[in-house]
């Protein structure tokens, strides 16, 4: 089963590159059509269409350390407007993988696309995620992901969430990991909403084990008229928990921004710290490149696209 | 220093005067009884200052006398406008000018305290505005091994002595007519202060004017001239070692006839 041509259109269209997809593991999906997959050796997928979306399933042996990433590739184009999936994800223990989430919606009317997601690292095993989307340019586009993630003893997941061209629309991410002992989470999200876009991110790190440690990092600029939700939960559970909750913001024009880090304590021996910030384009940066010659527009684009790279 | 950067250059040789030979004493800047307030208070007043193209001015005074204010209204930077007098540049008035304009006549100016980038690489900052040497060749000039630095971030996780170094390259590939550096020797260990005269001096080869402006004496002896700013006023200008000897005094005498000790 192999139908990747709308891929092209759907990549050009996002200003993205192709991915390899002959020689590497991956699961495309336009809609609730399963169109491509391939497994590999350690690397399981399984996937099918039911009425209500797709389900797939990706597991990944133990001991298998595979150096290509897995190429996930889900679109809404053409006249599709709805897409809901059911992931699960599971390492093995000692299993480790990088995840290329390509998230593409380039069709014109308003649509809808749904993740929901368990991961499961057990002992020692490693999970890069990497997720870009591109909603296209209507802003008519509702993205609603959803994953539990759970980390075993010595387990690292290391996402990075990035939305940074062409309109948001509607998106809602909603993340909860649980970080078991010597286990590492660090969640990154960067999404940059114009027009009347609307965004809400929530990532909540319980850190559960002692010496697990997590990282809340957001990165969110705004402008026109679109208004922007970030909750970054950390709570530090156990003895040498250590958590850190990073929110920076940038807001122009008529948009708005609320940036919650909260942090909690329940070990004595744990310790959590916060950071946030939110205005406009701090001014010493933007004198600092028009010093260079730059022009004030194009000074606080590269600050902005620079805060979201 | 920070075990990644590595000492630069060698010493720079004793002053000698050769430079003062070769300049021009055409006016580059002229600023004629500027006046700046901020919050009600008095930071420039009636200032004049004369830079000659292609020298090396230096200006001291001690901490708030206006000195930074003054590179400040020089490049155009918001809140430092001046409320009278006029700065003109390279004959032609640009008190009504944005600083992306004025930086575009050629005018630029290295931050005391430089700002940091997220997600900016050193190379690609350096580049911003380049039109001089090659990016590798300003970091290597500033002592810094470009295979270890053109892609790491202007961010925080820079000292602040190469931060400070990577703002010099960035003057230095801009290839500005007028170089405004606000105390470039801050931050700076002593082992490297030699050879950061040396990049000044690279400066004014490539055809840069220098407004130096710095606490320290033995940098600014490197100055053609110089002048001393207290109370936002040039209170002494000329040959620099006669402006250090003053300066060195610790005391000053105000146009108002009060003294101000330093």
């Amino acid at each position: 089963m192999s139908d990747t041509g709308p891929l092209v259109d759907l990549f050009s269209a996002a200003g993205f590159q192709p991915p390899p997809l002959a020689e590497a593991a991956h699961l495309v999906a336009y809609g609730h059509t399963l169109a491509s997959l391939k497994s590999l050796p350690g690397i399981r997928i399984e996937a099918a269409a039911t009425p209500d979306g797709l389900v797939a399933e990706i597991l990944v042996d133990a001991g298998v350390r595979a150096a290509p990433p897995l190429h996930l590739c889900l679109g809404l184009h053409r006249g599709l407007a709805l897409q809901n999936v059911r992931l699960t994800i599971t390492l093995q223990p000692d299993a480790e993988i990088t995840v290329l989430s390509h998230c593409l919606f380039s069709t014109p009317q308003a649509a809808r696309h749904a993740m929901d997601a368990d991961i499961h690292l057990m002992e020692g095993a490693i999970l890069h995620h990497q997720e870009a989307h591109h909603h296209g340019p209507s802003g008519s586009i509702e993205v609603l992901p959803r994953a539990r993630v759970m980390l075993d003893k010595g387990a690292r997941y290391l996402s990075d969430f990035s939305l940074v061209q062409g309109r948001v629309g509607w998106l809602d991410i909603d993340y909860t990991v649980a970080v078991g002992e010597d286990a590492l989470a660090e969640l990154v999200s960067r999404v940059y909403g114009w027009g009347s876009d609307r965004i809400r991110i929530v990532e909540r790190l319980s850190l559960d084990g002692a010496g697990a440690r997590g990282l809340v990092k957001s990165r969110v600029a705004v402008r026109d008229d679109a208004q922007a939700e970030v909750r970054g939960v950390m709570a530090g559970n156990a003895a040498g928990a250590r958590g850190h909750v990073d929110c920076m913001e940038i807001v122009r024009d008529r948009a708005t921004v609320s940036a919650v880090p909260e942090v909690r304590v329940r070990h004595p021996l744990a310790k959590v710290t916060h950071e946030a910030a939110i205005g406009s384009v701090d001014s010493h940066q933007l004198e600092t490149l028009m010093a260079r010659g730059l022009a004030p527009d194009a000074a606080v684009d590269l600050i902005v696209r620079g805060m979201l790279a | 220093m920070n075990e990644t950067e590595t000492p630069i250059r060698s010493p720079a040789a004793p002053r000698t005067n050769q430079p003062k030979q070769s300049l021009r004493s055409e006016s580059l800047l002229r600023l004629s009884g500027v006046c700046l307030a901020r919050q009600g208070r008095a930071i420039l007043a009636d200032l004049d200052l004369d830079l000659h193209e292609g020298e090396i001015h230096a200006l001291v005074g001690a901490n708030g006398s206006g000195k930074s204010s003054l590179a400040y209204a020089i490049m155009g930077c918001e809140g430092y406008r001046p409320d009278a007098g006029e700065i003109v540049f390279d004959g032609r008035r640009i008190d009504a000018l944005q600083m992306h304009e004025r930086a575009r006549m050629g005018i630029t100016l290295a931050w005391q305290e430089p700002a940091r980038f997220e997600g900016l690489s050193i190379g690609d900052y350096v580049r911003i505005g380049a039109r001089g040497e090659g990016v590798e060749d300003c970091l290597r000039r500033v002592g810094l091994d470009p295979a270890r630095y053109a892609s790491r971030a202007t961010d925080k996780t820079l000292s602040g002595g190469e931060r400070k170094r990577v703002e010099l390259a960035a003057v230095l590939a801009m290839k500005p007519r007028l170089a405004i550096l606000d105390e470039p020797t801050a931050g700076i260990d002593l082992l490297s202060l030699d050879a950061l005269i040396e990049v000044i001096e690279a400066l004014r080869s490539a055809g840069s004017t220098v407004l130096l402006i710095t606490h320290q004496a033995e940098v600014a002896s490197h100055a053609d001239r110089a002048s001393q700013l207290c109370g936002g006023r040039i209170v002494f200008r000329g040959d620099t070692a006669q402006v250090l000897a003053h300066y060195r005094l610790r005391a000053c005498q105000r146009c108002d006839g009060t003294i101000c000790h330093v």
